[in-house]
C-alpha cells in the first residue's frame, strides 16, 4: 500500500516553550498510527521548489482523524522557522505517514517501560505516555527527561498531570544548564549513575526507548547495556542537527 | 495528488551554502528530490552501538559461493583498497556531497569466492543483528564498498566502525553499519528496515523511501 500524500488542515497551534510549538493536523484519510511513529511533511513554493522533513507524532492513537506534531524552531533552519512564523490555523499542509515500525511502544507490549528524552526528543515518547494513559495501561513507566532550563521543559504541565494520576507513571527531570531556586531534580547531563537510580525501581526486564541528541542517546544506550539490559530491549531514535 | 499543491507563504531557503566550493547549479543537480544538503554527518541507529574488539572481528562472504571466505581485521585491511568520494543520501532527508571514504569494493570481496550462477541477491548482516538486502547487480562494478576510514580517520563506532558497507546509489540505511558479512542468495530477503515499512530498493533519485513508493 503506497503512503499517499494527503492535505492536512491545521486546526490548532500551541506554544509548548518559547522555541517549541505544537500543531494539530486534521487528516481526511488517516489510517491511524502507533506511538513512536512519524510523518513526513512537504512544503512547496509557487515555482515548484519543495522540501520535505520528518516529524514525530506527539499525539496518542486514541485520538482519531488528527495528529499533533511538535516542532522545535531551529535558528537558520529552512522549515521549522517557517512553521513557527507563518503557519496558522486554517492553513493546509501536505503530509504522509505514518512511518517507522521499530521505535514503537504499545500497551500490549507491556513493560516496565523506561523512556529517556533529551529536549524535543521527548515528542515520540510523549505519544507513548499519552497512549499509556488513554489505554488505561498500568505498566510501571518512568520518563527521564533532560532539558536545558526550566522554561525549556516541553509538555511540563501535562507531564506533571500524568505523573500525578497515580497509575504508575513517574517523571524525573534533569536541567543541564540552568536550575530555578529550590530545584530538587537532577542538575547535570544524564550519566550512568542517574540512569541506575531511575531504572532501579523498574526492576530488570524493562523496555527502554531513548530519543534525543546523539551524545545523549549513546550515553543512555551504552549505559543500559552495561546495566545488563539486552540490546534488543533498547530502542533508539536520534537526531543530530538534521530536522531543521 | 493531481494538481500541485502550493504551501501558503512558503518560499524556501534554496541555497544554504552547504556544498562548499560547488556552484549552486551543481549542488541542485546532485541533490535528490525531497533532500536537503548538509555538511554534518548525522547518526541514526535503531539500538545500542555494538562494540566488537578487532581481535574478534571478521568479515565473511558466504551463501551461494563455492569458496566461502572469512577475513580477520588484518587480512581485511590488506585487501586492495582505494579512496572513494561519493554523495550520500539518508531517507531522513539529508544529503551530504563528496563524503570521503577508504575501503574495499564489493567486487574485490567477491573475487575468488566463485559465485554460484544462481546468486542474484545479497544480504548484508551486522553486529547487533541488523540486515539489509540488495540485488547483486546493485553492488557490483564499483557501486558498493566496505569502508573502514571516513575523512582520513578510522570509522567511528557510531558511524558504523570498525567497518560499514557503503552503497552510495541507495538511501543510507542500505549502507549497513558494523557489517560482518555478505550472504549471497538466489532469492531476495527483506532486511530490517525493508520489513518495517521502508522501500525494498531504496533508490534516492526516484524517492523510493517507503513501501509502495
Amino acid at each position: 500500500m503506497p503512503l499517499d500524500w494527503q492535505l492536512a488542515t491545521v486546526t490548532a497551534v500551541r506554544n509548548e516553550t518559547p522555541t517549541v510549538r505544537s500543531f494539530t493536523l486534521r487528516l481526511p484519510g488517516w489510517a491511524g498510527h502507533r506511538p513512536g511513529q512519524h510523518v513526513d511533511l512537504r512544503l512547496t513554493a509557487e515555482d515548484g521548489y519543495s522540501v520535505e522533513r520528518s516529524y514525530s507524532i506527539a499525539s496518542e492513537p486514541e485520538r482519531t482523524g488528527e495528529v499533533d506534531i511538535t516542532v522545535e524552531r531551529i535558528p537558520g533552519g529552512e522549515v521549522s522557522p517557517f512553521l513557527h512564523e507563518a503557519v496558522v490555523p486554517g492553513d493546509r499542509l501536505e503530509v504522509r505517514g505514518p512511518i517507522g515500525g521499530y521505535f514503537v511502544w504499545e500497551a500490549a507490549l507491556g513493560g516496565p517501560l523506561l523512556l529517556v528524552a533529551g529536549g524535543s526528543g521527548v515528542v515520540p515518547l510523549m505519544a507513548m505516555a499519552r497512549h499509556r494513559a488513554k489505554a488505561g495501561s498500568h505498566v510501571p513507566a518512568r520518563l527521564l527527561f533532560s532539558s536545558r532550563g526550566p522554561d525549556e521543559i516541553i509538555y511540563r504541565a501535562e507531564l506533571d498531570r500524568l505523573a500525578a494520576a497515580g497509575d504508575g507513571f513517574a517523571v524525573a527531570h534533569t536541567l543541564t544548564r540552568q536550575q530555578p531556586p529550590g530545584w530538587t531534580g537532577y542538575a547535570r547531563r544524564i550519566d550512568e549513575q542517574m540512569l541506575t537510580e531511575v531504572v532501579e525501581p523498574l526492576g530488570a526486564a524493562i523496555r527502554a526507548y531513548a530519543c534525543g541528541p546523539t551524545a545523549l542517546v549513546e550515553t543512555v544506550a551504552n549505559g543500559l547495556v552495561r546495566l545488563g539490559l539486552p540490546a534488543d530491549r533498547i530502542r533508539t531514535e536520534r537526531f543530530g542537527p538534521t530536522g531543521t | 495528488m493531481g494538481e500541485r499543491f502550493v504551501t501558503r507563504g512558503f518560499v524556501g531557503r534554496r541555497d544554504d551554502g552547504a556544498g562548499g566550493p560547488l556552484s549552486g547549479d551543481e549542488r541542485r543537480r546532485r541533490t535528490p528530490p525531497g533532500q536537503y544538503l548538509t555538511t554534518d554527518f548525522p547518526v541514526l541507529s535503531a539500538g545500542p552501538t555494538p562494540r566488537t574488539p578487532l581481535d574478534r572481528w571478521s568479515l565473511q562472504v558466504e551463501g551461494l559461493v563455492a569458496n566461502p571466505v572469512s577475513w580477520t581485521w588484518e587480512q581485511f585491511l590488506a585487501l586492495p583498497s582505494r579512496d572513494w568520494v561519493v554523495d550520500i543520501s539518508c531517507v531522513t532527508k539529508w544529503t551530504h556531497l563528496d563524503m570521503r571514504w577508504k575501503g574495499v569494493s564489493v567486487d574485490a570481496l567477491l573475487e575468488g569466492v566463485d559465485l554460484d550462477p544462481t546468486a542474484a541477491f545479497i544480504v548484508a548482516y551486522s553486529d547487533g543483528g541488523y540486515t539489509t538486502n540488495l540485488p547483486l547487480a546493485d553492488v557490483l562494478n564499483n557501486q558498493a564498498f566496505v569502508a573502514w576510514e571516513y575523512d582520513g580517520k578510522p570509522l567511528a563506532p557510531e558511524h558504523g566502525g570498525p567497518a560499514r558497507l557503503v552503497v552510495p546509489g541507495r538511501y543510507f540505511w542500505k549502507s549497513a553499519k558494523w557489517v560482518r558479512g555478505l550472504r549471497l542468495q538466489a532469492n531476495d530477503e527483506p532486511g530490517f528496515w525493508e520489513s518495517l515499512g521502508y522501500n525494498n530498493r531504496g533508490d534516492q533519485w526516484t524517492e523510493e523511501r517507503y513501501s509502495g513508493d
